[in-house]
């Protein structure tokens, strides 16, 4: 399979997009089996001291479709990213790529085979202009080996090649406008854009997105969110950590759910969502309730009222002093219109 | 005061052979921390390894002159692969510092009296640059005010200059040198887009040594005597105040900054003991006076750094994001 070529389809020309087969191969469980996975992890842990930070039993990444991998801080998601594109080394386990085992792998030849990553803190080349960020991506280039440096004639060529791809990739992300710039000149919504944009000049089978969405304004987060869809259609599988829920319900085809190192829930995000382990280990009780108005603080005041586990201790503890609450709100609201 | 003098031997240093060999090593140092972030504080010791591996093959082995430079370039190539294999895969910081006692190292060993027979100890060795004369191709005679042996070795370390930094341009620009940039900026960022990003440090680490060593020789040659005195730390730190009063990251800069720093320390000798033999200043002896010299040339470069910190030919925009 050459990585040149347009995007391989299989035989029956599936569009990814309106592609409704079931991606578990069974049961929806934790660490169940997928029908067609692109990656296959088993058994890999990673401890920092006495601190297991990832311990993951199974776990199988669907390919082609978009997976989202949530948890609460220090859940792990990072470090199993680390792991799985060897910039870390677990303590045990095996864990492979399209067939290929992963362990020992140097994490360039990770990229190499496919899987191409990003990173929480965004890191562009500051000093590089955003083309050069780009064509930094550019694979089989043979100007970068030393022996063929000197001599333009047996590069030049394919630094078109890569260039023309970088511009077609810069139009869609709408940074073609700063193709010049330093790449420390963007702000950090643009970094984003350019990091995503870069890690698919590898032209990669599976992009992973350590929080596309962090720090990035919500204008510019839907056009994000499209960019992700869109390369799915493109016939690429994506793994993105991402804390906020709607967007994870918007894109993701599967979530998988991690708290303390373990996965404790997978399935699709409806599924996901409603399972009371997620719910108490993530979303914490009452999430649906929106504190920033009067309705929903009574809303909750009412659910409280109803939920024996919410009283701890005093009998009326987890009960609100609705009266008190609600009025101030109400205060809050007017004042904001008097100022307005 | 002789103004005609002062300046002469100033404009004579512009292209002495050993503001040659401080550019030489200086662009090694552009290679090494300007474009790949490779912090060699151990630039000398890249120096001597070139005179000491060019002298001992001369002397101890009788080599021909190239096979003593194809000598003198393989032993660079080797330190520099002994200081890299352990150290290219932590942070740049424990570069510095094995570098920095590397260095140390080779002028301690040479310094051996055990070796004597070899190294010449601290005397060093002399009469090793027959063979570069021999092929001296200018009858002798008077060639713009030098004999020709001056003239030969003039010739030689600026064509040698010239090519280094052609090459070095023809690198950097090349997708090789995008890679080494990108290493400078963020090194997981570049192993992340699938680059082997140590073996580039590698090859960065390699073409700067063998500058350095190329570097050393020139600065020999023309002494006719290598000595480890001359390759103490304070030469890598001089070598740094070239390249920063160049500008880091760049081909000429190294180059400029080299002859600049000859110019000002020969000026200010000049001017400074012409002070001193007019009695303008009495309270400054010749020796003194030698010392201040390399004070003014530290002010320069402090003030250098507040007024153009991108150095002489660096780009102020990409200091603006530093």
């Amino acid at each position: 399979m050459s990585t040149h070529s347009e995007e391989p389809r299989p035989s029956g020309e599936i569009d990814y997009m309106t592609d409704t087969r079931p991606i578990a191969a069974g049961d929806t469980a934790p660490g169940c089996k997928k029908r067609d996975p692109i990656v296959v992890a088993e058994n890999v842990t990673r401890s920092f001291g006495g601190i297991n930070a990832v311990d993951v039993e199974y776990l199988e990444i669907p390919r082609h479709k978009i997976t989202a991998l949530i948890g609460p801080n220090g859940a792990g998601k990072t470090t199993l990213f680390n792991l799985l594109t060897g910039f870390d080394m677990p303590n045990s386990g095996k864990w492979e790529f399209e067939g290929n085992s992963l362990a020992g792998v140097s994490p360039y030849k990770v990229a190499r085979m496919g899987m191409v990553r990003t990173f929480q803190l965004t890191k562009v080349m500051g000093k590089l202009t955003v083309m050069e960020n780009m064509r930094l991506g550019g694979s089989e280039q043979p100007g970068e080996r030393l022996s063929k440096a000197l001599f333009k004639g047996l590069w030049g060529g394919r630094e078109k090649e890569i260039t023309a791809q970088a511009n077609v990739l810069l139009e869609k992300f709408k940074l073609d406008a700063k193709k010049d710039d330093y790449a420390a000149s963007l702000s950090g919504g643009q970094r984003k854009l350019l990091e995503m944009a870069r890690s698919l000049m590898v032209r990669p089978k599976l992009v992973m997105l350590d929080e596309p969405m962090a720090g990035v304004n919500p204008a510019l987060t839907q056009s994000l969110l499209d960019h992700i869809k869109n390369l799915k259609a493109e016939g690429m599988t994506v793994l993105f950590v991402e804390h906020d829920m709607n967007m994870v319900r918007h894109i993701a085809d599967w979530v998988v759910v991690m708290a303390e190192g373990k996965i404790v829930a997978e399935g699709p995000p409806g599924e996901v969502m409603k399972n009371p382990a997620v719910i108490d280990a993530y979303l914490g009780a009452h999430h649906d309730v929106d504190l920033g108005d009067a309705e929903g603080i009574k809303e909750l005041a009412a659910e409280l009222v109803a939920d024996e586990e919410s009283i701890v201790g005093t009998e009326n503890a987890g009960i609100i002093a609705i009266d008190v609450v609600a009025s101030e709100s109400d205060e809050a609201r007017h004042k904001r219109k008097d100022s307005e | 005061m002789d103004f005609g003098f002062i300046f002469s031997s100033a404009a004579s240093e512009l292209f002495s052979p050993t503001t040659a060999a401080y550019a030489l090593a200086a662009l090694g140092l552009a290679v090494h921390f300007g474009y790949s972030g490779l912090l060699n504080f151990g630039q000398a010791g890249f120096m001597a390894v070139g005179a000491y591996g060019f002298a001992i093959s001369t002397l101890t082995f009788g080599v021909p002159f190239f096979v003593g430079l194809v000598i003198a370039v393989i032993c660079s190539a080797i330190f520099a692969m002994l200081l890299g294999i352990p150290t290219l895969r932590l942070r740049a910081d424990y570069l510095a510092i094995v570098t920095i006692a590397a260095a140390e190292i080779v002028r301690y060993i040479v310094t051996t009296n055990q070796l004597t027979a070899v190294t010449g100890s601290a005397n060093g060795l002399a009469a090793f640059e027959g063979g570069f004369y021999a092929m001296n191709p200018f009858p002798a005679g008077s060639y713009m005010g030098m004999n020709n042996r001056d003239f030969f070795i003039r010739i030689v370390g600026w064509g040698l200059v010239i090519i280094c930094c052609t090459l070095v341009w023809l690198l950097m620009r090349s997708p090789w040198g995008r890679v080494l940039k990108g290493i400078r900026e963020d090194e997981n960022a570049v192993r992340s887009l699938g680059k082997n990003v140590y073996a580039y440090k590698m090859q960065a680490l390699i073409i700067g040594g063998v500058l350095g060593a190329l570097a050393g020789m020139i600065f020999t040659l023309p002494r006719g005597a290598v000595q480890p005195a001359n390759y103490g730390t304070e030469l890598t730190f001089f070598l740094y105040t070239c390249l920063l009063l160049g500008g880091l990251g760049t081909v000429l800069g190294p180059v400029i900054g080299a002859m600049i720093f000859w110019v000002v320390l020969s000026l200010t000798q000049g001017i400074l003991y012409g002070l001193i033999e007019s009695g303008a200043v009495t309270w400054l002896n010749t020796v003194q006076a030698g010392q201040l010299r390399y004070i003014l040339v530290g002010v320069a470069l402090m003030l250098l750094m507040i007024f153009r910190p991108q150095g002489v030919f660096g780009n102020k925009k990409e200091l603006a994001f530093a």
